[in-house]
């Protein structure tokens, strides 16, 4: 017998006593001594505001509106400080319009020029029809997606850990990981074609997981907290890399400069349209292993234990599920991705390894991760919007002199409307929106 | 105080909340609201706190009508809530927390503007806890209370603003027994000082014990006004709306080999104490073996030991035969082993996962539920229905998460995950706790079930009456060692007196011998 009437939609929230389906009830606390547990039960605390934002995240729309709040803003601070506006507002009062068109047309060049960097110029299409490049149609898109397939590998090697509860700081690290073995077998080893691609691409997914590994290793046997021994990896990674590159098996003959030798071109990863657009097969690559990642969460048994260990361990354990397997294992596919990001870097557009390969990837990752609210597909919308906005950002700097550094700025905008989605929803007004942690707390409230 | 409810109607949609309720609270009289969780004796009680208004219906204090639209206009008029979920400021003291929200200052002349009065909150809640017999050090900070002086400083409050009516919601929900024996006591020295109160729970012994009048509430309509002399049985049947049967019917125990062999145990707690010294018992194949004790003593440690959650320091246990001692928990549960643990919330289930798939969680990774490491989430959804229908767990689809069900429809998937399995064991741990009527029924017929079906029970309870009604044999536990054993015909005050440590000099007898 299932209560016959319950609401076909949620007109109203009811605030407590619904027949049959009660808000939940809340279990009676523990003993006050374990509520003040310190600095662990803070960490704990931490974690799962961080885990909820994450995987329960927020809504759509909220996500979009972030967006765009963070694009005005982005404008504003464009338009602000560029050294043609700024003189004109000191005769704000004498010509207002001149000061506001001035910031307009700063702000909107900057960002056509961005669109026109990542996804098409309108001058190189009308250019084709009158005889001129096809390929250059294509240009921005396919820079946006070189940028993107990075940034996807990565924040899926962040994303997937989330849903185990595991905070993994070490793109970076893995990342370089990968680089090294994929970058080292693709210069140092003679093999057949298609073999050495795929040989250095195990490699760079083998590279990477070792890393990974390590971390899970020293969270399930010491308890080593994953965030400060990925970050700490992390310098590791970095040294180490500037350490090869001296070493006689990386550096380029005749060099001064730490800058390995050159990948053959039997372990370059083939470009998808011709030879003088980057997009490699690194892009394929990256949404396989989306795909597989998705798969991964959604259908597979091994799915199943990382989400139950992110969202309740101890339920997991009581259930029989080895939670320090779980530990180990996660992070050594999420090492795995990040490594096939970095050999992807290095077998599809950069064929050398450079002390700054990593960028600013391993970070930025966790920023793909957070906008695309745990799960592989928001994850790959949210690669190509940062791919985007890198290759538009660099046509923008060519064209207009605004700094490349509003890109970062703009990120780092979209990351905090995202982060304070209340900020989102009074700015635009929105209503009955509410998160899941939050309409809890206000059900706890109204005394449910 | 009077309060009068004439035909109040909640509606929330195409639901009813509160059907034409009326409801009259005489004053210095102990109301009490009885009714199933969802019942809609929140609902009511918001209405009358001024959290939600109602659609129809009014409120008279004393015969005058009134319009509640806040909780200010409800405290302004006499009436205090004390909450389930208190609403305290854990890192304030007693008596900032007294005050917040009515803070009296001392002011400097004109000045508009004043200090907080500490030594004049201190005064008020030493006035008042000494008037009322409500011990409390106003200068505790309220995190290091335990709860049920929380609740104490939750009652302070309300009796600050003057409360002449007192709304307590569910307040034994989070007590120990010797908690509630205080509570009940300064409920008594409120209701002779002339105070109202509004008791909602849905324990009938409590009810019995403390109301003068009892309101059963079932979905939302009143369904009856009753005397505390009412039985039990006429209580629960009122409330779950049919004859309940607390105690299942049992037939005698048809005993069979020794399943669990338990032979000097030795079990640490988390802090690194031995919680449990040197245990021995043996349960047969179609018996329970209820274990009572005050909660701490022990009885959670064993269990988690018993099925690999807790390292076994000494001592060995063997299921059929089979030594499990220090296996892995998968290993125990796949050799036919059942776990209802403790704590539903926090161990039993997955609150963010839906029912299908709280229903699978312990064996995911087995055929027919996965194909190599591919879920079959097919098999996985039409297993979760028939465990939803067999063990009338109410949920609106398999695919509500578990964390919207009530209670005991949670427990409900817990313990149809458990039975739904070929178990020749079971190991239920409070496994009513927070738990409505029907539910503890259902519960109860099931454990019972899978006893006479030929399966072991290890029952642990904190509930004598649940004990009681269950076990073929009864084994106390007290500082981690069971000191006694008895038939289950024992009386109350013996278990009683045991439990409290009375039997610590006699050593257990031996297991399976009739005490």
């Amino acid at each position: 017998m299932t209560p016959p009437d319950r609401p076909p939609g949620p007109p109203v929230e009811p605030p407590g006593d619904e027949p049959g389906v009660e808000p939940p009830e809340v279990e009676p606390p523990r003993p006050a001594g374990v509520e003040a547990g310190g600095i662990e039960a803070d960490a704990g605390r931490w974690r799962k505001v961080v885990f909820d934002a994450v995987v329960e995240g927020n809504s759509v729309t909220v996500t979009l509106l972030a967006f765009v709040a963070a694009i005005v803003v982005g404008g504003l601070l464009i338009a602000f400080t560029d050294p043609v506006v700024l003189p004109k507002f000191g005769h704000f009062f004498s010509a207002p319009g001149g000061a506001l068109g001035a910031a307009w047309s700063s702000a909107s060049g900057a960002y056509t020029a961005m669109f026109r960097g990542s996804i098409v110029d309108i001058h190189t299409v009308s250019a084709a029809f009158h005889g001129g490049s096809i390929t250059a149609v294509f240009e921005p898109l396919s820079e946006t997606l070189v940028n993107a397939t990075p940034l996807i590998l990565a924040g899926l090697a962040v994303m997937l850990p989330f849903r185990c509860g595991l905070f993994n700081i070490g793109g970076t690290g893995q990342f370089i990981g990968g680089a090294v073995v994929a970058g080292w077998i693709g210069f140092a080893v003679q093999l057949p074609p298609v073999i050495h691609v795929v040989v250095a691409i195990a490699g760079g997914l083998a590279g990477g997981a070792v890393c990974g590994w390590l971390v899970g290793f020293l969270r399930a046997r010491t308890g080593a907290n994953e965030v400060i021994v990925t970050i700490m990896f992390n310098y590791v990674a970095q040294f180490l890399l500037l350490y090869l590159l001296g070493t006689h098996a990386f550096r380029r003959p005749k060099r001064i400069d730490p800058i390995s030798r050159v990948v053959h071109g039997t372990a370059r990863l083939p470009h998808l349209l011709g030879g003088t657009l980057r997009v490699n097969f690194g892009f394929v690559l990256a949404i396989g292993a989306a795909v597989a990642v998705s798969w991964i969460i959604k259908r597979s048994t091994l799915g199943f234990e990382f989400r139950t260990i992110g969202a309740n361990p101890d339920a997991a354990r009581a259930a029989g599920m080895n939670v320090e397997r779980g530990y180990i294992v996660v992070m050594l596919v999420a090492g795995a991705l990040a490594g096939l990001a970095g050999a992807a870097v290095v077998l599809g557009t950069d064929y050398s390894l450079t002390p700054g390969i990593y960028g600013t990837y391993g970070f930025d990752a966790i920023t793909v991760a957070l906008l695309g609210r745990g799960t592989a597909l928001g994850v790959v919308l949210a690669s190509l919007l940062f791919g985007a906005l890198h290759a538009g950002g660099v046509q923008m700097q060519a064209a207009t002199q605004t700094p490349i550094d509003i890109v970062i700025v703009i990120q780092a905008l979209i990351v905090l409307f995202i982060a304070a989605p209340p900020l989102v929803r009074t700015m635009f007004r929105l209503r009955g929106q509410r998160s899941g942690p939050e309409r809890r707390a206000a059900l706890k409230v109204v005394g449910a | 105080m009077k309060l009068e409810l004439r035909g109040i109607t909640k509606r929330f949609g195409s639901v009813v909340a509160n059907d034409h309720i009326d409801l009259t609270v005489e004053p210095g009289q102990i109301h009490a609201l009885l009714g199933e969780n969802g019942a809609g004796k929140s609902t009511l009680m918001n209405i009358l706190y001024g959290l939600t208004r109602p659609d129809e219906g009014e409120i008279l204090i004393d015969g005058s009508p009134v319009d509640f639209s806040r909780p200010k206009d409800a405290i302004a008029a006499g009436i205090g809530m004390v909450h389930q979920h208190f609403m305290l400021v854990p890192v304030f003291t007693v008596a900032e927390n007294v005050v917040l929200g009515d803070e009296r200052t001392r002011s400097f002349g004109r000045l508009g503007f004043g200090l907080l009065d500490r030594r004049r909150a201190r005064q008020d809640v030493l006035r008042v806890s000494t008037q009322f017999g409500l011990a409390v050090d106003p200068d505790a900070l309220v995190e290091n209370l335990p709860v049920g002086i929380q609740q104490r400083v939750e009652i302070i409050k309300a009796l600050l603003r003057d409360a002449t009516l007192l709304i307590l919601d569910e307040p034994t929900a989070v007590l120990t027994p010797g908690e509630t024996e205080d509570l009940f006591a300064v409920m008594r020295s409120l209701k002779a000082s002339g105070h109202s109160l509004v008791f909602i729970t849905h324990k009938l012994n409590e009810v019995q014990k403390m109301a003068d009048t009892i309101t059963v509430i079932r979905q939302g309509k009143v369904v009856g006004t009753m005397a505390p002399t009412a039985s039990d049985e006429e209580l629960a049947a009122r409330m779950v709306g049919r004859a309940v049967r607390l105690a299942p019917e049992k037939a005698a125990a048809k005993l069979g080999d020794v399943v669990l062999s338990v032979e000097g145990l030795t079990v640490l707690d988390d802090l690194g104490n031995t919680a449990v010294k040197g245990v021995s018992f043996d349960i047969k194949a179609g018996e329970i073996l209820g274990i009572a004790g005050v909660q701490g003593n022990g009885q959670t440690e064993l269990c988690e030991a018993l099925v690999g959650l807790r390292p076994v320091i000494d001592g060995r246990f063997s299921v059929r035969g089979r030594d499990l001692t220090n296996r892995a928990t998968r290993e125990i549960l796949h050799s036919g082993v059942g776990y209802v643990p403790e704590d539903r919330q926090a161990e039993g289930l997955v609150t963010e996962f839906t029912v299908a798939e709280n229903l699978a969680l312990d064996r995911y990774d087995q055929a027919p539920y996965s194909k190599g490491l591919a879920l079959d989430l097919d098999v996985m959804d039409t297993a979760a229905g028939e465990q939803v229908k067999q063990f009338d767990i109410r949920t609106e689809s398999i695919r509500t998460p578990a964390s919207s069900l009530s209670g005991g429809n949670q427990q409900k998937v817990v313990v149809a995950r458990e039975l739904s399995r070929t178990i020749g064991l079971l190991i239920a741990s409070q496994p009513t706790r927070g738990v409505d009527v029907g539910s503890i029924e259902f519960v109860h017929r099931r454990i019972v079930e899978v006893r006479n079906q030929g399966s072991a029970v290890l029952l642990v309870s904190t509930e004598l009456d649940e004990i009681a009604a269950l076990a073929d044999r009864i084994a106390v536990m007290y500082e981690g060692e069971v000191v006694a054993m008895r038939s289950p015909d024992v009386t109350r005050e013996e278990l009683g007196l045991l439990m409290a440590g009375a039997g610590t000099g006699e050593k257990a007898a031996p297991a399976g011998a009739p005490a």
